[in-house]
């Protein structure tokens, strides 16, 4: 109780007029840098910092970095629904089912999804930092590289529920995607791999470039390939708000999100990639309506956008109990503290409690005001989709390859974005889904920093991935997961009434490769322009799915 | 070796393919200040071969920052070519024959990553204008560890290097990679012994201490200070000539090992520059040292001041790029 009244008093300090100004200020400036292409959240405050030496009290400083941190952040999800260009990496996975929606014509919806979802996971994000920061982060601290690897193996597991409907095309997508993520110099013995002597390989290519890359780039190309049999239709209006439905849809996710993503932001190296893939396959398993997902499901989007906001959240944990900054982000935020001779660390609430506390009142008053500028702004954001589509697709190529140049003025990374782009353009000729190879540039190289290191630090034992007790809870849950199924249908299965055989899961998997082909032919014909995403699977799949028997390749519209 | 050697045909390639995006500023419009010693120097560049908030970027920015405050120089842009530890900027640079205008921030790590990432491009080629910071490394343990002290942590590391792994926050070829295999090398250890486990920042390293992961972290004083304050870690040693300011730790040569390292910042401009040239920066950077605007920033931001100009950093380059060429070779990385 102690800890809320020192919030109160904290939102004395924090909420006069001047700084309410500087709040606005801080969104304003954030969200428009944040939407720049190749500028993360990050790269936002450390440009946008300077702006706010110029104050000498800390308190409106912080608050208006605050603006600016939650502006940008809000503005790397904009693009990702809009233009599936993801600003940064804990939005590749918005930008799965945001874009879709966005397609569908719904995203604004999408965009408030978003903005409230980050709402809602930043207040209880912050009230938890607020009240349980010491206690979680004795726990956090525990945790270390067995541990992680533990959850990376898990996240594996979860990951074949996004491999779609052809296995064989999923696990080759994930081999392409776990490929790309051994590109770089190796941490462990500095050797290089896959560079071949390109000295801008050395860093890896960062999964923000894979994801334009693939999710962009590649769509582009496959648009203008079909441009002329498939004559360009605009992107259908849809209403302008969240419907009573959507609501109804998104706030289990948002409340979901927020449970998975701040823990793993308390946790060094957990990070928000993890998390906001992990929240969106939780979503899909949870979900009512399964099947809508990759076609614009708004739990995919109120999920992963909560648990991103979320995570950022339990970064402030270890950043202001220990000093610790486990995200780009935070040491950043380090930097600005200071700035004002403020030393993050185990003393810092005791040494400075009003400017720790005037800090958490910041975060929420900035969260309020994101809120308060853009959800009015969403619709008007959406309408940036009516522009005819070779021009909007032209915006996007451009977009895409100022962002990849812009970051190090480098031809090489440009290269490498069109090189990707061309891998993605093929992936679609030949069906493979893109997503899987994302997520493997995401797990891969950090399942791998975790293994090596949790091998490291035992001397190369190998009982040195299963010695901690939260390892092996992890270990029992993917044993459960993985072993139920099969004991379901080989154990429990004759005790059950005898079902029809042809009814596995063929059916299903037919369905849903056949959305996806009705999907990417003509995403125009599947959107009914009802209120909501209720109902477009239900009749024209079906009726699509009779063709798919001829060829899956042969897929020109008629 | 034969790797890094310099070849100009490649060069004058890489000068075409590269430099068009960079030529604009540093040429145009700087006639009228030539020569005039009088007022601040107009159109120059720095980069950061790292990214936006990184260490280098912030010394950068913060020196940029002094000279404009104090007059020295007007209209400084500070740009970032982060990649392969430095050693993407350093190519540009190099590639930057006799710009005049550019300046690179550099520092320690980006000697051992010409190393590590077998850059065409060294160090040797710029031309060394100064060294100005220096923070010294830290041999820590967390609260609570068998280790008390530096010859208890020593002994048995010396018994069984493996199973006394350090962290570090470097990759390899960086300041806190380089801290336990020279500090290895000074107490009989081989450096290819040493489990050396790597993590991603001071935050996760710090992590890693704190929840006993490693037995040992090497990093720099200032990632460790506020932890050792509250007596969360304890200080074994620290690696610099002197004491640091505010932590209560002896150096290593005050306990009987002969081994002085710091990591430090300086700045380094393109190859081929004139002797006139070469000057008009190191007077500028001595200025800029002199400055009021500096010694405040050193103050704000808890730098220790290592200035070393012209020659006599460029001396010191030399000898650090031998040495760390030499413990980088011992494990088969240079």
């Amino acid at each position: 109780m102690g800890a809320l009244t020192e919030l109160i008093s904290g939102f004395a300090t924090a909420l006069t007029p001047t700084n309410l100004l500087y709040a606005f200020i801080g969104v304003l400036l954030g969200t428009a840098i944040g939407v720049l292409p190749g500028i993360g959240p990050a790269m936002t405050i450390a440009l946008l910092l300077p702006i706010t030496y110029g104050i000498d009290d800390p308190v409106p400083a912080f608050i208006m970095f605050a603006g600016i941190y939650y502006g940008g952040m809000y503005g790397g999800s904009t693009t990702s629904i809009l233009l599936n260009t993801p600003g940064e990496s804990a939005s590749v996975v918005t930008a799965i089912e945001g874009n879709k929606m966005a397609k569908r014509g719904r995203a604004a919806q999408a965009l408030a999804t978003a903005a409230i979802g980050s709402f809602v996971a930043g207040t209880i994000g912050t009230l938890l930092v607020a009240l349980l920061a010491p206690a979680v982060v004795r726990l956090a601290v525990q945790l270390g590289a067995p541990d992680l690897f533990a959850i990376m193996v898990l996240a594996f597991v979860a990951v074949t529920s996004v491999l779609g409907s052809s296995r064989v095309r999923g696990f080759a997508s994930l081999l392409l995607g776990l490929t790309i993520g051994l590109i770089g110099i190796d941490g462990v013995t500095g050797q290089q791999r896959l560079t071949y002597g390109i000295p801008q390989l050395a860093d890896g290519i960062d999964v923000v470039v894979v994801a334009v890359g693939l999710f962009a780039v590649g769509e582009a190309l496959w648009v203008a390939a079909h441009l002329r049999r498939n004559a360009a239709g605009v992107i259908p209006t849809g209403r302008a708000r969240m419907g009573r439905e959507d609501w109804g849809r998104s706030w289990k996710p948002w409340l979901r999100g927020t449970a998975v993503g701040f823990p793993f932001g308390a946790v060094p190296a957990g990070g928000a990639e993890l998390p906001t893939f992990l929240s969106y396959v939780m979503e899909k398993r949870l979900a009512k309506r399964p099947e809508e997902f990759g076609h614009g499901a708004i739990e995919g989007v109120a999920g992963p956008e909560a648990t991103n906001n979320a995570s950022a959240a339990g970064g402030l944990v270890p950043l202001l109990t220990l000093g610790l900054p486990t995200t780009a982000t935070a040491a950043v935020l380090l930097a600005a503290f200071e700035q004002y001779g403020i030393q993050p660390g185990p003393l810092l609430l005791e040494n400075e409690p009003e400017l720790v506390w005037g800090l958490l009142a910041s975060l929420f008053i900035g969260n309020a005001i994101l809120l308060v500028l853009n959800l009015p702004l969403a619709p008007m954001w959406a309408k940036l989709l009516h522009i005819p589509r070779p021009y909007l697709y032209a915006g996007i190529l451009f977009f895409a390859s100022v962002g990849a140049y812009a970051v190090n003025a480098s031809t090489v990374d440009l290269m490498v974005l069109y090189a990707i782009g061309l891998l993605g353009f093929a992936m679609r000729r030949f069906g493979l889904p893109v997503m899987p190879a994302v997520i493997g540039v995401i797990l891969g190289p950090r399942a791998e920093v975790q293994m090596r290191r949790a091998l490291q630090i035992s001397d190369g034992e190998i009982g040195g991935l299963f010695n901690t007790p939260f390892a092996l809870t992890v270990y029992a849950i993917i044993a459960i997961l993985v072993l139920w199924p099969l004991a379901d249908r080989f154990v429990l299965r004759r005790f059950r009434r005898p079902r029809h055989e042809l009814h596995g899961s063929g059916p299903h998997a037919l369905v849903e490769l056949a959305e996806e082909i009705a999907e990417e032919d003509r995403p125009k014909a599947t959107v009914p322009g009802g209120r909501s995403g209720a109902g477009p699977d239900t009749g024209g799949p079906s009726g699509e799915a009779s063709k798919l028997s001829d060829d899956r390749h042969q897929r020109e519209t008629p | 070796m034969g790797m890094r050697t310099w070849s100009r045909a490649a060069a004058a390639a890489a000068v075409l393919a590269l430099g068009l995006a960079i030529t604009a500023c540093g040429t145009s419009a700087d006639d009228k200040t030539s020569g005039a010693d009088a007022g601040p120097i107009t159109g120059l560049r720095v980069m950061v071969p790292n990214s936006p908030g990184s260490g280098y970027d912030t010394t950068a920015r913060t020196a940029t920052k002094a000279l404009e405050d104090a007059k020295l120089a007007r209209n400084v842009e500070v740009f970032n070519i982060a990649g392969a530890g430095g050693t993407v900027g350093l190519q540009r640079l190099v590639n930057e024959k006799s710009n005049e205008k550019l300046l690179m921030q550099m520092g320690l790590g980006v000697v051992g990553a010409v190393y590590t990432n077998k850059s065409q491009a060294t160090l040797q080629e710029t031309t060394p204008i100064a060294r100005l910071i220096e923070e010294s490394e830290a041999i820590v343990v967390p609260k609570g560890s068998p280790y008390n002290t530096l010859q208890d942590l020593v002994a048995a590391w010396k018994a069984d290097p493996g199973k006394v792994p350090v962290g570090g926050a470097s990759a390899p070829g960086g300041p806190d990679h380089l801290t336990p295999m020279l500090l290895a090398k000074a107490v009989g250890v081989a450096p290819k012994d040493v489990n050396y486990v790597s993590y991603d920042g001071g935050g996760e390293l710090l992590a890693g201490i704190l929840g006993k992961k490693v037995a040992f972290g090497a990093t720099g004083v200032g990632e460790v200070a506020e932890q050792a304050k509250a007596g969360e870690v304890k200080i074994l040693a620290v690696t610099s000539a002197n004491r640091a300011a505010g932590v209560e730790a002896p150096t290593l040569k005050e306990q009987g090992i002969d081994l002085v390292f710091s990591n430090w910042r300086g700045i380094v401009a393109s190859p081929g520059l004139s002797d006139a040239q070469k000057k008009a920066h190191v007077d500028l950077i001595t200025k800029l040292h002199d400055s009021k605007e500096w010694k405040d920033a050193l103050a704000a931001k808890g730098w220790t001041d290592a200035f070393a100009a012209g020659d006599e950093f460029a001396t010191f380059l030399k000898s650090e790029s031998d040495r760390v060429a030499g413990v980088l070779g011992e494990l088969g990385l240079a």
